[in-house]
């Protein structure tokens, strides 16, 4: 096992009680720089809250989570997030909306030059994202696959060290979908950005990640025989994914990439089948257990 | 053929835009003539009926308070009045603004701030604030500052709850996203979560106007040298009706002049305001 320093983001024995009710138990995960993980999971397993933790917005119940070897405190710039609505300040216009970031920490003497110099970089990112004529308009005006793309360039002008996203894509029509996921691919290649991408959709987990992460509560606890559903949510199934050329979304119609959707179906989502802890599908090259008991 | 009746009954009604106008004038028409054919009666009986004084004398009151100079001051009544009323009312309400504004906030993002406030705001809210006119009187005298403070009292509760509850309203997201774009505690409060709820404000004095406007009438009515209130309660012991109908058409045009320019102004500053669409 390398060391946790080494890792952008650390979990170790995370566990998340809301009074009696676990909802996650000892969650394992390093995640290194350049990672594109994507977490799948059925409805309710506990997505949202794991991100929650790795935000800051709320503390684990017990164990620990750093970021590059220190534990995390509240939510702060070194991580990004992107939610599926309510990302963008409404009383903004599109390039305030993108300067917002980087304006929040001027100081005071100084502004009006620094001021320029960030409406400059805005409106690179605004290009970069593709939404360059609609500087001045209102998040409103806009399209909900537009304000997506607001958002990320949003969060991307603080250069977070990993960028959470929360079902960014979860709102959109079909095509415009598409349209993302290639465009967040290449923002990834082209950034050298690291991804933690929350999604209920598993074909776009498939198809995005380089990792997939898949959270349940259906499996068999160490210590029983017996299913337990009312366990909190673990990885069941952490793995590399093939990474596909950002260039076509056409790999999804194949035979092989069907497949391993109905696979990541039966390992996480059939509330029929349950694995044992002991031998989860943990083949990624960082990931880790540590079983109760041990 | 169209269907019948479609243009001003039922669910379905649409009204032609000729159609609207003319519906919106009626009640107001209605109103006058009732009012001129009153006074007519009334003045066929009696020439000197001061009761409902007749348009022509209605002219005459406009014409002594608002185009001729006090024989006895030298000043234009009305303006004098009008000038010394807003005057208050714009104070009172501006620090009930200012000051609930910014309580509401705090409130509404700081649990610690809510649970030292808000119960005691609940509280003080409930207080009838013309009951405790005379306290104001006594405390502060009977000038510009206890009408100022009765404004202030009867109009800021309601401002600071209605602000809370907008803030509370806020998005957990909105403020998780402004600490990840690296803003301060201080920087959410006042750089992220007060401008979003600026136009909310102006809606909220938009409707404590109207409260405004009562205590301002009742403060100046009881004890006062000058001032709307204090002419139309001056003259009623002479049973000036025409002055007393002059200044209440000019009252309520002022009011309604002044909502209609905050409605515009939150319209053409915050347009994104009315968007319901969620982003």
């Amino acid at each position: 096992m390398n060391n946790s320093t080494e890792y952008i983001l650390y979990l170790k024995d995370v566990q998340k009680r809301y009074n009696d009710k676990i909802v996650l138990d000892d969650i394992d995960l390093a995640v290194s720089k350049g990672e594109f993980c994507t977490v799948v999971g059925p409805s309710g397993c506990g997505k949202s809250t794991l991100l929650r933790l790795i935000l800051g917005q709320e503390q684990p119940s017990s164990g620990k989570i750093l970021m590059t070897g220190k534990p995390i405190q509240l939510p702060s710039p070194d991580r990004g997030i992107v939610y599926q609505k309510y990302s963008l300040f409404p009383n903004l216009t599109i390039l305030k909306n993108i300067m917002l970031g980087k304006e929040l920490s001027l100081p005071f003497i100084g502004r009006r030059r620094a001021k320029k110099k960030i409406r400059n970089e805005a409106m690179h990112y605004l290009g970069d994202v593709g939404l360059t004529e609609h500087a001045e308009k209102y998040p409103y005006q806009l399209s909900g696959g537009m304000q997506q793309r607001v958002a990320i360039a949003q969060a991307l002008i603080m250069k977070p060290k990993i960028l959470m996203m929360d079902e960014p894509f979860g709102a959109l029509d079909p095509g415009t979908r598409e349209n993302m996921q290639l465009m967040i691919l290449k923002l990834w290649e082209e950034n050298r950005m690291t991804i933690f991408f929350v999604t209920h959709d598993l074909e776009e987990a498939v198809f995005l990640g380089t990792r997939i992460l898949i959270l349940s509560q259906f499996y068999l606890h160490e210590s029983s025989d017996k299913s337990e559903v009312q366990n909190g949510a673990r990885i069941v199934a952490d793995y590399p994914l093939e990474s596909f050329a950002p260039s076509s979304t056409k790999v999804k119609e194949t035979a092989e990439f069907g497949k391993l959707i109905q696979k990541i179906r039966y390992e996480g989502f059939d509330p029929e089948y349950f694995q044992h802890a002991a031998r989860f599908n943990l083949e990624h090259s960082d990931s880790f257990q540590t079983l109760k008991g041990e | 053929m169209k269907k019948k009746g479609a243009w001003f009954l039922g669910i379905h009604a649409d009204p032609p835009r000729l159609l609207r106008y003319i519906l919106a004038i009626l009640p107001f028409l209605l109103i006058v003539i009732i009012y001129i054919i009153t006074s007519d009666i009334r003045h066929k009986e009696n020439p000197y009926d001061k009761l409902v004084p007749s348009i022509s004398n209605i002219g005459k009151a406009l014409q002594k308070t608002a185009f001729s100079k006090d024989k006895r001051t030298g000043d234009i009544l009305l303006v004098k009045d009008t000038c010394a009323s807003l005057k208050r009312l714009f104070t009172g309400i501006s620090l009930a603004a200012a000051s609930g504004f910014i309580l509401g906030v705090n409130m509404g993002m700081m649990p610690g701030i809510r649970g030292l406030v808000l119960p005691f705001i609940v509280f003080i809210s409930n207080i009838p604030a013309l009951a405790i006119l005379p306290i104001l009187f006594i405390l502060c005298g009977v000038g510009e500052t206890g009408k100022i403070m009765l404004i202030f009292l009867g109009t800021f509760p309601l401002i600071a709850r209605d602000v809370y509850l907008a803030a509370k309203q806020i998005p957990t997201e909105t403020i998780v996203k402004a600490l990840t774009l690296g803003a301060s505690q201080k920087g959410v409060i006042y750089r992220v979560v007060m401008p979003i709820l600026i136009p909310k404000l102006i809606e909220t004095i938009r409707l404590s106007l109207g409260a405004g406007w009562l205590f301002l009438i009742a403060s100046e009515a009881i004890a006062s040298q000058s001032g709307l209130g204090y002419r139309i309660f001056l003259v009623r012991r002479y049973l000036s009706m025409d002055i007393i109908i002059t200044y209440v058409v000019w009252i309520t045009l002022i009011a309604f002049i002044a909502d209609f320019i905050l409605k515009k102004w939150v319209a053409i500053r915050y347009p994104w305001y009315h968007e319901k669409k969620e982003v």
